[in-house]
């Protein structure tokens, strides 16, 4: 079985809901023909949002004015979006919805908010608290949002949890202009992009966002990777683009046949070990 | 000393700055950009890539001298002006200074430096009411660090392209994109003085100090590890207490804070809010 899915690298308003809405709209008609399309984190609102998380929430149900008009979409194809998503109990969540034949699949909260450096999304952002895959009408799929895919664990719960198609969607500020043909930002999420694909033998797809916010510059430069790590699409730096890749979902067989990574995991014992350590360690880890 | 390796590539970052150029200036309405040009590196590289990025209809350079400023900055500033076509104005600010000099006779030179950067900022500001549009900054990173600037002169702007950029890249973009090679072959001077220039003032090479600001600020380096990779501690010391001493240049000046909400502290947003 093969798969179409479109990587749509957008630039956004800050935190102007309606504008950013419209151009998915634009993007899902664009990107028919294809199974799914993928926009990058926050693609509903900007990324650098400080005090306006709170004016630019959404809540990912048919009753919410956004992702009402986003939920027709997806009867024409399956959607990834970002957003800001407000719980019941008032608290703000960086999250992406997986929307398919106008229903809402799943929805992933981010769950590593950087605090660091030019990073404050700890300051204003509530972190979420799991991590699922979950079965979509192309594959059982994994999201992971930016931060998320830096630290191993998400990824790999994602595997256990029989993702085989690990989407990663992202904002990444453009940073470490050396006299490479890439931003060192970029290079970095390459490399572990292309190491989950070989690490978990399944395909993995990066979508960033392009454009600027105050100095700040997004690369875009979206990628899909095969079960072996190969490159299969890539978008260009720095520009709005659609990119279609094909997924061949039977490359899963034919990888796992090869190398069978997945048979092999020794979930028990990393049960057993993590249980010592922090045990041992104590949350000081 | 290691080998520290300030190249970039420059099409790539003639890419990401023209686009941050545009897509700064546009998304807030204007289509314009006005800028000093004094015949040095920093405004010349700064012009070409306004020019690429919005037109050279689009961009006004400003020649701004006063009566001591040497002939060939006014010059080197007319060559670039014709290279890249765009539209541009000369104004001679001695009429604007000469006023207050005359007042404080003992002025010392950076005083009246200070005024004539000033003065130039008024300038800048004044003709981009007129031609619609967003003043830009041309200062660059090694400046920007070292406070070699005057405070609301011309550190004084609506965005500025160049001031992520060490001075010897600054020289390395200006060449790739073809800034004549006399612009960039020249000392480095404010001119704000005859015979000033920038290296002789400072008392390093910007070569050597951007090695050193790169291992400080991008590579976190520490005084001890500046000096273990080969720096004169003298040196490492005089530029770190440099940096510190002139922050207050590259911040915006504190509020006092006695509301619940205050501007700077807790009402936090970009410049970019809402485009």
């Amino acid at each position: 079985m093969k798969i179409n899915i479109a990587l749509a690298q957008i630039d956004t308003k800050l935190g102007v809901v309606e504008a950013n809405l419209e151009k998915h709209l634009v993007y899902a008609k664009q990107a028919k023909g294809a199974d799914l399309v993928i926009f990058p984190e926050l693609s509903l609102t900007g990324y650098v949002l400080q005090d306006l998380v709170p004016s630019v929430r959404a809540r990912p149900s048919a009753d919410d004015p956004v992702f009402k008009q986003l939920l027709r979409a997806s009867k024409d194809i399956d959607m990834l979006v970002g957003f800001v998503e407000e719980d019941q109990r008032h608290r703000f969540f960086n999250s992406a919805a997986y929307l398919s034949k106008g229903e809402v699949l799943h929805v992933h909260r981010k769950v590593y908010l950087p605090t660091y450096g030019m990073f404050d999304e700890g300051r204003f952002f509530a972190w979420g608290d799991s991590v699922r895959a979950f079965d979509t009408p192309y594959g059982r799929v994994g999201v992971a949002i930016c931060e998320d895919f830096w630290h191993a664990s998400p990824p790999y719960l994602l595997w256990l949890d029989g993702a085989d198609l690990l989407y990663f969607i992202s904002v990444s500020p453009g940073r470490g202009l050396n006299g490479d043909d890439a931003l060192e930002s970029a290079r970095w999420v390459e490399h572990v992009g292309q190491a989950y694909a070989s690490l978990f033998t399944s395909f993995v797809a990066n979508v960033n966002r392009v454009g600027f916010e105050d100095g700040l510059n997004f690369w875009g430069g979206a990628t899909a990777y095969d079960p072996n790590g190969e490159l299969i699409a890539k978008g260009p730096y720095h520009e709005e683009a659609l990119t279609i890749a094909e997924l061949d979902l039977d490359e899963l067989h034919r990888t796992r046949a090869r190398l069978p990574l997945l048979r092999d995991e020794r979930t028990a014992l990393v049960q057993r070990e993590l249980g010592r350590i922090l045990d041992e360690r104590g949350r000081a880890l | 000393m290691h080998n520290i390796d300030l190249n970039i590539n420059p099409t790539l970052a003639r890419k990401i700055l023209t686009g941050f150029i545009r897509t700064e200036i546009t998304r807030h309405g204007f289509q314009r950009a006005v800028l000093g040009v004094s015949g040095g590196i920093d405004s010349t590289l700064c012009l070409y890539l306004a020019a690429e990025a919005l037109g050279p209809e689009n961009v006004l350079a400003l020649r701004l001298p006063y009566k001591t400023s040497s002939k060939e900055s006014l010059e080197h500033a007319q060559i670039a002006i014709d290279a890249t076509g765009v539209p541009s104005k000369t104004i001679d600010i001695t009429p604007m200074v000469e006023p207050l000099f005359e007042q404080f006779p003992d002025m010392d030179p950076l005083r009246r430096g200070n005024v004539m950067a000033r003065q130039r900022m008024i300038i800048w500001y004044d003709q981009s009411e007129v031609f619609d549009a967003l003043p830009l900054g041309t200062g660059n990173k090694t400046e920007i660090l070292l406070g070699y600037s005057t405070i609301y002169g011309d550190s004084a702007y609506a965005l500025n392209p160049n001031g992520d950029l060490y001075k010897t890249q600054i020289r390395q973009l200006a060449a790739a994109m073809g800034v004549p090679q006399v612009i960039i072959d020249k000392p480095p001077s404010a001119d704000l003085w005859a015979g000033q220039t920038d290296e002789g003032e400072l008392g390093f090479t910007y070569e050597e100090v951007d090695k050193l600001l790169y291992l400080l600020v991008d590579r976190r380096y520490t005084a001890e590890e500046c000096v273990a990779a080969g720096f004169k501690r003298p040196f490492v010391e005089g530029v770190i207490e440099r940096v510190r001493r002139n922050h207050f240049k590259r911040i915006m000046p504190p509020i006092a804070k006695v509301s619940n909400r205050t501007v700077g502290y807790d009402f936090l947003y970009l410049r970019d809010w809402g485009t």
